[in-house]
């Protein structure tokens, strides 16, 4: 057999060694928007609660608002739930959800058992929205100041100290703007 | 105290596993019996520790233990005692326990198989094993320990296992398909150690043979298990979705395949051995990136990895040195003990090369399908999804072109068959088939076209293999229980064909609204939904719906669909109800509650479903019955030739 032949199958493994490892060692929270700084796309949805009604990129303007990208299957999103239950009465931005990828029957429950954190809710469930926000997973948040212009993304689950050291002194500047 | 005893007893176990990796390797390098020796006795008490320790935790989750937090976060006072039991494999760190378990039941199966053979084959391979259970052991000890304790307050009861995995196709799902991953190990181990040997004879792939014919069994069962449970609990009545999950366990599926067939050209005529011993590389490393890449999720979601980065980083380096070793080791050594053995076309070893090709390209479909999304996501090129159009536009013209050879492999012969006989009859069956799925169009007047590429290649594999069994008897050949087993799968593998074709092509469903009192109407069948009830489960409390179903106004059955709400995980999970029989099922799954007791409701008539399944049994107790030749089994005498 050709010597340079019993190489490739190596060769082929570290390439692959090294994608997963790039995979890897982007820390996905870090990953900055390529939206941030860009207007809100538009969009048109149902809202969750009230399906009849719609929702779309117009309701961002004139209002800071975070936006929560999240989901029933989620099971990080179980946590963070608690945390926006508690800041939704202590921010003065609208807290509007995105229900990602999900079925509106467990969304209802979810809301029913654990409380409704949010202003209103874009219904998303063939993940169009979150695919044009450049969604990577759940949960997102984003910051959107009242021109409907994205500023800032947290990918992965909000705590307490992110809050404090971040998203709140964001949000009290942009109420300012 | 227990669960500091199942600690205590893996870390015996990594001790031990250390001994076991090193001592016969040493034993081997000074070429000295007594330490070779070493290995076997060693192997066992290993695997003694290892089961203690995956006792302990049963025993947590079966007395509700939940000051264990694995236990409290995966379990709960009100699950049934089987799934308390199962829900040791319910999460990642459980899971890795029982890959372990796994390992030291093959461990301890070939130490004690493995008589016949010589005894430095049997130290160099425990060795290897002991390496792999050592890597294994100093993960789930450094990173995802699941005797961790929640103390002095722990919980008072526990979250529940997810109610997905709340099923009995999930109680036995994972361990099947780990038998099958790991014990690829075995095959490995044998290349690895054939490898450091410089010594690749025949007798090696007949060493090989067995072990991998059981573990690909095994591995058959899962996935063939894993997509009876998807169709029964995920509710959308799919047997296969192309998830990266199921394709974790296919793609190590195809390589199996391919090893089990170059291992038997290698046995009879020493060719192939190169490509065999890197099959049987890629296959273990492909069981490898299974479960961790779905265990570790960063294949669905890189969220999930950067929760846990030190596991991800151990996986990752583990995964470099086991697979990057392995690789390394057979581009320096693979061209010192591989002679070149020419192999001539229209010969049985030249068609199972090319059934390696189109086994080992659809492999690479898989695999390019499955890790394409990550690797857009690496280069930040977007995020995409490959999903169902791309495997089946690939990779069923490769299944067809792969049928068209299984035909003809078992009619040709070793070395040199009669190209013109083999031809004649190769497309006298094909023929015969595609005529017969013909006929059947103009009884059924529903021309389709997928019907007929896979009808007519499920009836030609039939044929082919019926034919060459009726010749065998003709001629008064013995047929080896090998060989039974080969037809067997190969019918297995028509049958399940003939399941996908006519399910795919001719299944009907619809959604509807219905009230009490509806009625609709698929496929020729009436469904008539009379009413819902609540129904109490032991952690779930569910409502049920009643739906009398009718064909030609006669009564076929009661079907009771379910959403069962499960209280302490708050998920609410569709639970079908189907009626089955052999030619086709009838599938209810509930949609949504509307008001006054209104549903909205998925029915499906499924045709030749079962097929599928039934397809996959053949093909497992084919494998079965191979591996358990008894031609397979090494005798003593033989062995102590090969030895002097």
């Amino acid at each position: 057999m050709n010597r340079w032949l019993s190489l490739v199958p190596l060769l082929i493994f570290i390439l692959l060694a090294i994608m997963l490892w790039c995979g890897l060692s982007l820390d996905p929270s870090k990953l900055p928007s390529s939206l941030i700084n860009k207007d809100l796309p538009h969009f048109h949805a149902q809202q969750l609660l009230q399906p009849s009604q719609s929702i779309d990129e117009r309701d961002f303007k004139q209002h800071v608002t975070i936006l929560n990208v999240w989901a029933t299957w989620c099971a990080t999103c179980w946590g963070e739930h608690s945390v926006w239950m508690a800041l939704s009465q202590q921010t003065s931005a609208q807290l509007i959800g995105l229900d990602y990828k999900d079925n509106r029957d467990f969304a209802l429950q979810w809301l029913q058992t654990r409380g409704d954190p949010f202003t209103n809710i874009i219904d998303d469930r063939d993940g169009r929205i979150g695919m044009e926000l450049g969604v990577y997973g759940t949960p997102e948040t984003f910051i959107i100041d009242k021109q409907a212009k994205i500023r800032y993304k947290l990918a992965g689950p909000l705590t307490e100290a992110i809050w404090q050291q971040q998203l709140r002194p964001l949000i009290s500047r942009l109420e300012r703007e | 105290m227990m669960p500091e005893l199942g600690q205590l007893g893996l870390i015996i176990a990594l001790f031990l596993a250390l001994l076991q990796a090193f001592v016969p390797l040493y034993g081997v390098f000074r070429a000295d019996v007594r330490y070779q020796l070493f290995a076997r006795p060693i192997a066992y008490v290993q695997s003694l520790f290892v089961a203690f320790s995956f006792a302990v935790l049963a025993h947590a989750f079966l007395v509700n233990d939940f000051s264990v937090v694995y236990v409290a976060e995966n379990s709960n006072s009100h699950l049934p005692l089987f799934y308390r039991f199962a829900a040791v494999w319910g999460a990642h760190e459980g899971s890795i326990l029982l890959w372990i378990l796994v390992l030291s039941i093959w461990t301890s199966a070939f130490a004690y198989c493995s008589r016949a053979i010589p005894q430095d084959v049997v130290a160099r391979v425990l060795a290897i094993l002991g390496l792999l259970s050592v890597g294994f052991l100093l993960f789930i000890l450094a990173t995802s320990n699941p005797f961790l304790r929640l103390l002095p307050q722990s919980p008072v009861d526990g979250r529940d296992l997810n109610p997905m995995l709340q099923d009995i196709g999930l109680i036995i799902h994972p361990p099947l398909l780990y038998l099958g991953y790991v014990g690829f190990s075995v095959a490995f181990a044998f290349a690895i150690a054939a490898l450091m040997a410089g010594r690749l004879d025949a007798a090696w792939a007949k060493w090989s043979r067995p072990w991998t014919l059981l573990a690909w069994s095994f591995l058959t069962a899962g996935i063939t298990l894993g997509s009876w449970w998807a169709y029964r609990v995920l509710g959308w009545g799919g047997w296969w979705f192309w998830d990266p999950v199921e394709n974790a366990s296919f793609m190590p599926w195809l390589s199996a395949t391919a090893l089990l067939h170059s291992l038997i050209v290698s046995e009879k005529r020493g060719a192939l051995k190169a490509w065999t011993v890197l099959l049987a590389i890629v296959t273990f490393s492909l069981s490898l990136l299974g479960t961790f890449l779905v265990r570790s999720g960063v294949l669905v979601s890189v969220h999930a990895f950067a929760i846990d980065p030190a596991r991800g980083n151990y996986i990752l380096k583990f995964l470099a040195i086991v697979i990057g070793g392995s690789l390394t080791l057979y581009a320096i050594r693979i061209n010192k003990v591989v002679s070149d053995v020419s192999i001539r076309a229209f010969s049985r070893e030249s068609f199972l090369l090319i059934n390696n090709i189109f086994l080992s390209v659809a492999c690479a479909t898989v695999v390019l399908g499955t890790l394409y999304p990550l690797l857009l996501d690496v280069f930040q090129l977007g995020k995409i999804s490959v999903g169902p159009p791309y495997f089946n536009r690939v990779f069923v013209p490769i299944v067809l072109l792969l049928a068209l050879f299984m035909g003809l492999g078992p009619l040709s012969r070793w070395y040199a068959s009669d190209k013109r006989q083999l031809l004649r009859y190769g497309s006298l069956v094909l023929s015969l088939s595609v005529l017969a799925v013909l006929l059947g169009f103009i009884y059924k007047h529903n021309f389709n076209w997928q019907v007929l590429l896979g009808l007519s290649a499920a009836f030609y594999i039939l044929l082919a293999t019926l034919n060459d069994l009726h010749l065998r008897r003709l001629k008064k050949l013995t047929i080896s229980q090998a060989q039974w087993g080969m037809y067997l799968a190969h019918c297995g593998v028509a049958i399940a064909m003939i399941g996908v074709a006519l399910t795919s092509a001719y299944h009907d469903d619809k959604d509807v609204l219905l009230h009490p009192g509806d009625k609709a109407e698929v496929a020729g069948y009436s469904f008539e939904y009379v009413g819902e009830q609540d129904v109490k489960g032991p952690n779930y409390s569910s409502a049920q719906a009643t739906f009398l179903l009718k064909k030609d106004q006669q009564l076929i059955a009661t079907l009771k669909p379910e959403k069962r709400f499960y209280s302490v995980q708050e998920i609410a999970m569709t639970h079908a109800a189907i009626d089955v029989n052999l030619f086709r099922d009838v599938y209810i799954a509930l949609g949504n509650p509307m008001q006054q007791s209104a549903w909205t409701v998925r029915l499906y008539v499924k045709p030749f479903v079962r097929w599928i399944w039934f397809g996959g049994i053949l093909i497992v107790f084919g494998g079965l019955l191979a591996a358990f030749d008894k031609r397979l089994r090494v005798k003593l005498k033989v062995q102590h030739e090969s030895m002097a």
